[in-house]
């Protein structure tokens, strides 16, 4: 479904990424781990069309992209949730899900369904999102993302800064959208978590890539070693 | 590396790949600051050898280029655009009015009429540096506005018709223009020596970071208030100066015109042309200026389409100017403020 | 005079205050434009007027549909040729640029039109007035007044509702919240911005024609124009539609009032407050509420 080939990114003088390639098959889920800085969110961005790569390119299914403005690959389908939900703070909560639908790729999520799929987004429908929980926060974001109706889905830190509770009903939902047959490429901190949710491991260690492996083949100290770098080629 | 205010090489620490130092000064700044003094040395002697003929356009040349510097000083350094520094033009010329009313001799008062703008600025600049960038320079403009109305409604000072310099009919002619070209090269040595001192201190490197990213220099521990406040009132005195100095050349003024908007628009497109935020920049924005003024004044309004056209292109495609487009590709610096670090392993 | 009518006129004259300003606070508010051509695309607004009206042979109200559609295409032009270059283009590139096509503009003006200070014949619009009484004191009310007002209050009310209820004004708002996830969500920003930056000229070229029937005006015009817009503006409350109705409409009470004293001392007086508001409250009477942390 999307193809990552050789991408270097850079802000200004500064390189993020090396010569970063991956790929994921349709329907499936990867997992891309590791430490603060070594270039997840610079990955996704880059997917995304926000920070166009001085390298390598980017194919999604089986159209060359690399050089598309973000709202062509909405258009296509691919869709994000960021970093920090970045909801629009002086929107409610169904305006920011309305924004999202601005270039949607198919009608596949219509509010009804988004509300049926992400009950809470629908309780705090309208609030301002400035006066939402983090919890809240992340089903709005997530169903922000949606609305665009995507075939790819990436996913920045969704659990990071909410309490576990809600982390597990995060990736309950997590489980519901493989069951929707999207893609999903979701960056996360918790180790277990990412390898339990996802079929792929990708694990980044300053802006290369250190390990790409299915997570049935990947044992536990093979990921962790290539997350903090103490093996393979770095060490 | 510390912001010390030094010159020469400074061996800094000890990086893994060896030995590597911060260089603040360079031959060629070393031979611009030689030239620069055989420079001001010949000019200062123009009154013997050259007369009054070359005298004028040089005092205008001289005032432009410390306007410039001044102007260069708040944008280029502390990124405060003022639309309104003909205030402090005009609070220059009517202090020195005032001096010389109360029976001061005129070129004695000059440096009491530049401290009279930048005592002025110090109260101002609480209400407008609360502002940034458009709005700044807007409120900045309104000063201007509220100075230029004011003196117009005070009959005292001239009015609407302006006031000529008094306590200068005891000067000789040739004396007295001799004494305003002086001061006109004073005022622009001190301006670009000043703004190049100020760029070399600790002052130049916070200016430098308020000016790049004012809420990362604030959490690096840099007083972004109190840095443009010195820029804004030091530029003040300066331009304060300036407005003297033009007085006393002029020996009349009026608050239609020296409180113009249209010396804001010259002061940015020197600065702008030139290359802001360097030392070179601004004089050779004066330059380019003057000669455009010279050669195409006659022109009227497609004159000042044209600056105003040049400014709006250089801004957008080649914002470092004149001298930034020149120089920075070949590293060159005359006048070098910033700190060089090479390897020496 | 008296001093009831000079409030009454103060709210009637503090209305064109808001029309000429709420482009400003448009702009401002959702791009980080300050644009200080304003006031000289308010005067470029009334000579369009005048030059049309008197090729056409039209009076001034007639012109309007085709004066308010060239002036919303003149400000999508400038922000796909100048103000997106401009905003990408570090903190002070707005400032210079703006400042250069003010100087531009001026002069392009002074070379066509001549420096000559004009007006616009407002027909009978100008001469008719109605007298009411209020508190016990006649007050004449020009229509030309009223109608000024009005019309920025309808312009006002309908900013408001494009920004409020409908999908453009959602994305509007979206992208002046957070212009890069705005991005990433798949809002084109540049179209958007586009349209606001016209909205705002068309705006300002209202305000010029009310200025050109109201008084007279020349190419010089625009910065008393744009100095006034801009305290209406920071007197309100940065980025507040309102705040700019209620910071214009403080400017003509000040105005008028500054009037009954004497009339020499107006533009001072609203000067002074307005230097005042900065020392005192620069955040303005009624800023727009500030975005909590998302
Ligand atoms: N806008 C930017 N400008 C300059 N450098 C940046 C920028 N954004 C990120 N970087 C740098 O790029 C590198 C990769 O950052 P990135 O945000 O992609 O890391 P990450 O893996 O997402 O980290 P985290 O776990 O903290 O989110 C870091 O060194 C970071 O400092
Ligand atoms: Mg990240």
């Amino acid at each position: 479904m999307i193809e990552v080939d050789a991408l270097d990114v850079h802000y200004g003088d500064f390189q993020a990424l090396f010569g970063v390639s991956l790929s994921l098959a349709r329907g499936r889920a990867l997992a891309l781990a590791g430490a603060n800085g070594a270039g997840k969110t610079t990955l996704l961005r880059a997917l995304m069309g926000a920070h166009l790569p001085s390298a390598g390119t980017v194919r999604y299914e089986g159209a060359d992209v690399t050089a598309l403005p973000p709202h062509d690959r909405v258009r296509r389908g691919i869709a994000m949730v960021p970093e920090g939900r970045r909801l629009f703070p002086s929107l409610t909560a169904e305006e920011n899900i309305k924004v999202g639908a601005v270039r949607a790729a198919s009608p596949d999520w219509p509010l009804a369904r988004i509300y049926d799929f992400l009950p809470l987004a629908a309780t705090v429908r309208d609030r301002r999102a400035s006066a939402l929980s983090g919890g809240e926060r992340q089903a709005v974001a997530i169903a922000r993302a949606l609305a665009s109706g995507p075939r790819l889905l990436l996913l920045d830190e969704i659990s990071l800064g909410l309490a576990p509770g809600v982390v597990e009903q995060v990736y309950e939902v997590v489980r519901g959208l493989r069951e929707s047959g999207a893609t999903l490429l979701i960056v996360e901190q918790d180790l277990d978590r990412a390898l339990g949710a996802c079929d792929d491991v990708v694990c980044l260690l300053e802006g290369r890539v250190a390990l790409t492996s299915e997570t049935a083949a990947a044992s536990r100290e093979d990921v962790v070693a290539a997350y903090f770098g103490t093996e393979g080629p770095h060490s | 590396m510390t912001a010390g205010t030094g010159g020469g090489a400074v061996t800094a620490g000890t990086a893994a790949e060896g030995r590597f130092a911060v260089r603040r000064w360079s031959r060629t700044a070393s031979v611009a600051a030689a030239g620069s003094v055989v420079a001001v040395a010949a000019l200062a002697g123009v009154p013997y050898y050259a007369g009054t003929s070359a005298e004028q356009p040089l005092v205008t040349l001289f005032c432009l280029v410390a306007l410039a510097s001044l102007w260069n000083l708040m944008a280029g350094f502390a990124g405060l655009t003022s639309f309104g520094q003909q205030a402090y033009l005009g609070a220059g010329a009517y202090a020195l009015y005032a001096a010389a009313s109360m029976g001061l001799d005129p070129f004695a008062a000059i440096p009491l009429a530049a401290a009279a703008a930048g005592v002025l600025s110090l109260p101002v600049s609480f209400a407008v540096l609360r502002l940034s960038g458009g709005h700044f320079a807007v409120a900045t403009w309104v000063l201007a506005e509220i100075l230029r109305l004011a003196v117009t409604l005070a009959p005292s000072a001239g009015g609407n018709t302006g006031v000529s310099l008094p306590g200068v009919s005891g000067y000789d002619a040739l004396l007295r223009q001799a004494l305003t070209y002086w001061w006109a090269l004073a005022v622009a040595v001190c301006s670009v020596a000043g703004v190049y001192a100020l760029a070399r201190s600790r002052f130049g490197l916070d200016a430098r970071a308020v000016h790049s990213d004012p809420v990362a220099a604030a959490s690096a521990g840099v007083a972004v208030g109190r840095t443009r406040r010195w820029a804004y009132c030091l530029s003040a005195f300066g331009t304060g100066a300036v407005g003297a100095v033009l007085f006393a050349n002029t020996l009349y003024t009026q608050p239609g015109s020296v409180f113009g908007v249209q010396h804001s628009v010259a002061m940015m497109f020197m600065v702008v042309i030139g290359g802001i935020g360097t030392i070179e920049g601004p004089i050779l924005g004066a330059l380019v200026f003057f000669a455009l003024q010279q050669a195409l004044s006659g022109y009227g309004p497609w004159y000042l389409v044209l600056l105003g056209a040049a400014g709006i292109a250089i801004t957008l495609f080649a914002p470092r100017g004149l001298w930034g487009s020149l120089a920075a590709p070949r590293g060159w610096s005359l006048f070098p403020i910033g700190h060089h670090i090479s390897g020496t392993s | 005079m008296n001093w009831v009518g000079a409030v009454v006129q103060g709210v009637l004259v503090g209305g064109w205050y808001a029309l000429a300003a709420c482009g400003l606070s448009l702009t401002f508010g959702i791009m980080r434009l300050v644009n200080i051509a304003h006031g000289d695309l308010a005067v470029c607004g009334a000579y369009l007027t005048l030059v049309l009206s008197s090729a056409l042979g039209l009076p001034v109200g007639y012109t309007l549909p085709l004066v308010l559609p060239i002036a919303f295409a003149i400000g999508v032009a400038l922000h796909l040729l100048l103000f997106g270059r401009a905003l990408r283009g570090g903190p002070l590139a707005p400032v210079l640029v703006t400042f250069g096509l003010s100087v531009m503009i001026e002069n392009l003006l002074v070379a066509g039109l001549s420096a000559d200070p004009r007006s616009l014949d407002a027909g009978r619009l100008a001469l008719a007035g109605v007298r009411v009484t209020a508190f016990g004191s006649v007050i004449t009310l020009s229509w030309l007044r009223i109608a000024g007002f009005l019309t920025a209050l309808a312009v006002l009310g309908g900013l408001h509702l494009l920004l409020a209820r409908t999908s453009f004004g959602r994305l509007v708002r979206a992208t002046s919240d957070d212009l890069d996830t705005a991005r990433l969500v798949g809002v084109r920003v540049r179209p958007v911005f586009a349209t606001v930056a016209g909205i705002a000229v068309a705006t300002a070229a209202l305000a010029g024609v009310f200025l050109g029937m109201t008084a007279t005006f020349d190419p010089y015009a625009g910065g008393l124009s744009l100095i006034f817009a801009f305290e209406a503006v920071v007197i309100g409350g940065l980025g507040s539609l309102w705040g700019t109705l209620l910071g214009g409409v403080t400017i003509g009470l000040v105005q008028q009032l500054a009037a009954q004293w004497d009339v020499q001392y107006t533009v001072l007086a609203v000067h002074l407050l307005f230097f005042a508001v900065l020392a005192v409250r620069p955040q303005g009477f009624f800023p727009a509420s500030e975005p909590e942390a998302a």
